[in-house]
């Protein structure tokens, strides 16, 4: 009974890591295919780093994750910054006038359709660049924008929830102890939520990296991010660089994770020794 | 409850009419909309005093002591700490520190960084600031714990750490709330007299805020009793013992039999009060002031009424009963004794000899107690 059980667990962890790893591991299988065709496996001259050398080569891939990088990273920054102060605004002060509205306004990108959020950002655009003439043309700067509109949602509801467990007792003991409020925000409050504040950048970071529709809206000539690159190409039917590229992608994230757990790992342990 | 603490060594300044009052309230209320947490509250706290807020959850102790550090605007009235009306002044350049009741610790400093935090806010240099953290956490035991991060300690040594936290900027007047709610009953008591010599050994005032009346009968030099906003009695724990003002009071300090009954004698020197309740009459050897044939009640603590088998002598305070439970508590036994009347009357003997007069369940005692014992309140 007991063996039988544990077999039936096993075949549920195969299968689920099947599930979850199979396409992936296919994928970074099939970079180093030598075959232009991504379907089939050139068993002959398998495998090879020759789509890696030209992955190198492709200037339009290399511009599209370059541009792509920028916007994510202005765009993580910029929403973490507006969506703390959102954040600080709604868990702190409980009444004031539009606290319904700015909440409101601030959550309706979670629950908003990416078409309509990209196509009304459109509309924003052209509206302005005919009244004020800013922003001149579609390209960085507005695909920016558009990112940080939908994405500071998100920042604002990790900070917000960080902040209804936050003892407001901490911040009133530095205050006692001699601390000006703005020194209080920056000594106190900052550290201690900067986990949070860290994990709602590093979440509008994947969302930028990530985000095809509203770019596509966003977008103008030359300021094509990377997933609008890699969806265009797939259309023409998926090329082994498309392969290599998310290859790459994942080796990244991999390793940024392994580290983390590494340094926590180390950090744990010097505190034990400390003791 | 066990016997009240001594009454502090210390001459009383609250007696003295010229001395100057450290902490002044003057008519302070605070509102919170329709709710009033204080109402009109005139005190004035000691130098050198340890004066504890008594009172249940809610009775706005605690917005009291916020309003004395500042995190709390009064809607009314003053607050003067050393002769300096506070109005305005904003938590950071008061005279005065907190600590917290969830200690308040910042998670991501260590014990000693978290002790310096208010000498690094007043610029004291870099080698001043190590040498008093070092004292500081000498004075609290917690030198060998100076580099652990606060979630390495445990309750006692966080309190111990808030402690020096809010005593290294050597403020003259400090602010406990509820200072030792969160440690378990033996710690408490050890916790307890340690507060009151390191009290005694920086001079600094105390105002303490706690439910606990144990914790302020053995802390305090004077207890005030708040009930729904309003200080009841001001007073040092014996007095507040002995001699409460209200039917509150002297219920919610210990415990007492309440007997509510009628004034048939008011002479200067005794009254003699007819209970119902009692079934008998309680004489009383000193005179109070209230109109004849009101409603008063006589307070009597359990320690204060003898029981014994044989009838005492003497023809007053003296009624029979029948005893219904017995709780051995090792130091002391708690009897339950139901009077004729139905009404039921704590008594409390010392264990003092192991072989004491045997009294068991349902055996008629005789109670009796001094006519000095009783405390007339007539609301």
């Amino acid at each position: 009974m007991n063996e039988r059980r544990s077999l039936f667990i096993l075949c549920c962890l195969g299968f689920g890591f099947a599930f979850l790893y199979i396409p992936i591991l296919s994928m970074v299988v099939f970079s180093f295919n030598a075959s232009k065709l991504v379907t089939v496996w050139d068993s002959a001259h398998s495998p090879t780093l020759k789509w890696y050398a030209a992955l190198l080569d492709n200037d339009e891939i290399l511009d599209a994750a370059w541009i792509s990088l920028k916007v994510a990273v202005i765009n993580a920054t910029g929403a973490s910054i507006l969506g703390m102060l959102a954040g600080f605004s709604l868990s702190r002060f409980s009444k004031f006038r539009g606290r319904f509205a700015l909440n409101a306004m601030t959550t309706a990108p979670l629950v908003m359709p990416e078409v309509i959020t990209g196509l009304s950002l459109l509309l924003t655009f052209v509206a302005m660049e005919q009244l004020i003439g800013w922003p001149a043309g579609r390209g960085l700067t507005t695909i920016t924008i558009a990112h940080i509109t939908f994405s500071m949602a998100f920042v604002t509801v990790v900070i917000q929830s960080r902040l209804a467990t936050f003892d407001s007792a901490l911040e009133e003991a530095a205050m006692d102890l001699g601390a000006h409020p703005m020194k209080v925000f920056f000594v106190i409050t900052l550290p201690i939520i900067f986990p949070a504040i860290l994990s709602g950048w590093l979440l509008a970071f994947t969302m930028s990296w990530d985000d095809l529709v509203i770019s596509s809206f966003a977008s103008g000539p030359g300021s094509s991010t990377l997933p609008m690159v890699v969806f265009s190409k797939v259309r023409l039917g998926v090329s082994p660089e498309i392969n290599v590229l998310a290859t790459i992608t994942i080796a990244v994230v991999t390793l940024m994770m392994i580290s983390v757990a590494l340094w926590m790992a180390r950090a744990a342990r010097l505190d034990k020794a400390r003791q | 409850m066990s016997i009240p603490a001594t009454v502090p060594l210390k001459p009383a300044p609250w007696k003295d009419p010229s001395a100057r009052p450290y902490v002044q309230l003057e008519r302070l209320t605070k509102k919170f909309g329709d709710f009033t947490a204080v109402d009109d509250i005139s005190l004035k706290i000691y130098q050198g005093e340890i004066f504890c807020l008594l009172g249940a959850s809610g009775c706005g102790k605690t917005t009291l002591l916020r309003m004395l550090g500042g995190f709390e605007t009064p809607t009314s009235g003053k607050i003067l700490i050393d002769g300096e009306d506070m109005a305005g002044v904003p938590p950071y350049q008061r005279p005065v520190n907190m600590m917290f009741q969830s200690y308040a610790i910042f998670p991501h400093m260590n014990v000693e960084q978290n002790v310096a935090f208010g000498l690094k806010q007043d610029g004291v240099s870099k080698a001043q600031i190590k040498e008093r953290v070092a004292t500081m956490l000498d004075l609290v035991k917690m030198g060998d714990f100076a580099r652990r991060k606060p979630h390495q300690l445990s309750g006692g040594q966080r309190q111990r750490v808030a402690l020096a936290r809010s005593l290294v900027k050597r403020p003259k007047l400090l602010l406990l709330d509820e200072p030792l709610g969160a440690l378990d009953k033996k710690l408490r008591e050890h916790t307890q007299f340690e507060l009151i010599s390191l009290q005694e050994k920086l001079g600094v005032t105390f105002v303490v805020v706690t439910h606990d009346q144990e914790e302020a009968m053995t802390l305090a030099s004077r207890i005030g009793v708040m009930n729904h906003g309003e200080i009841v009695q001001t007073g040092t724990p014996s007095e507040i013992y002995e001699f409460p003002s209200t039917k509150f009071v002297a219920d919610f300090i210990g415990s007492v039999n309440m007997f509510e009954g009628k004034l048939v004698e008011d002479e200067p020197n005794y009254v003699r009060i007819q209970s119902d309740e009692l079934g008998s009459t309680i004489f009383v050897n000193h005179g109070i002031s209230s109109p004849p044939q009101a409603v008063v009640w006589a307070a009597i603590r359990p320690e204060k009424i003898f029981m014994s088998i044989a009838r005492p002598e003497g023809t007053d305070n003296i009624v029979q009963g029948a005893v219904q439970d017995i709780a051995y508590l090792g130091d002391l036994s708690i009897f339950l004794v139901k009077l004729p009347t139905g009404k039921v009357v704590r008594v409390t003997r010392p264990n003092t000899s192991r072989h004491s007069e045997e009294i068991t369940w349902d055996q008629q005692v005789y109670l009796n107690w001094d006519s000095t014992s009783p405390v007339v309140v007539t609301r």
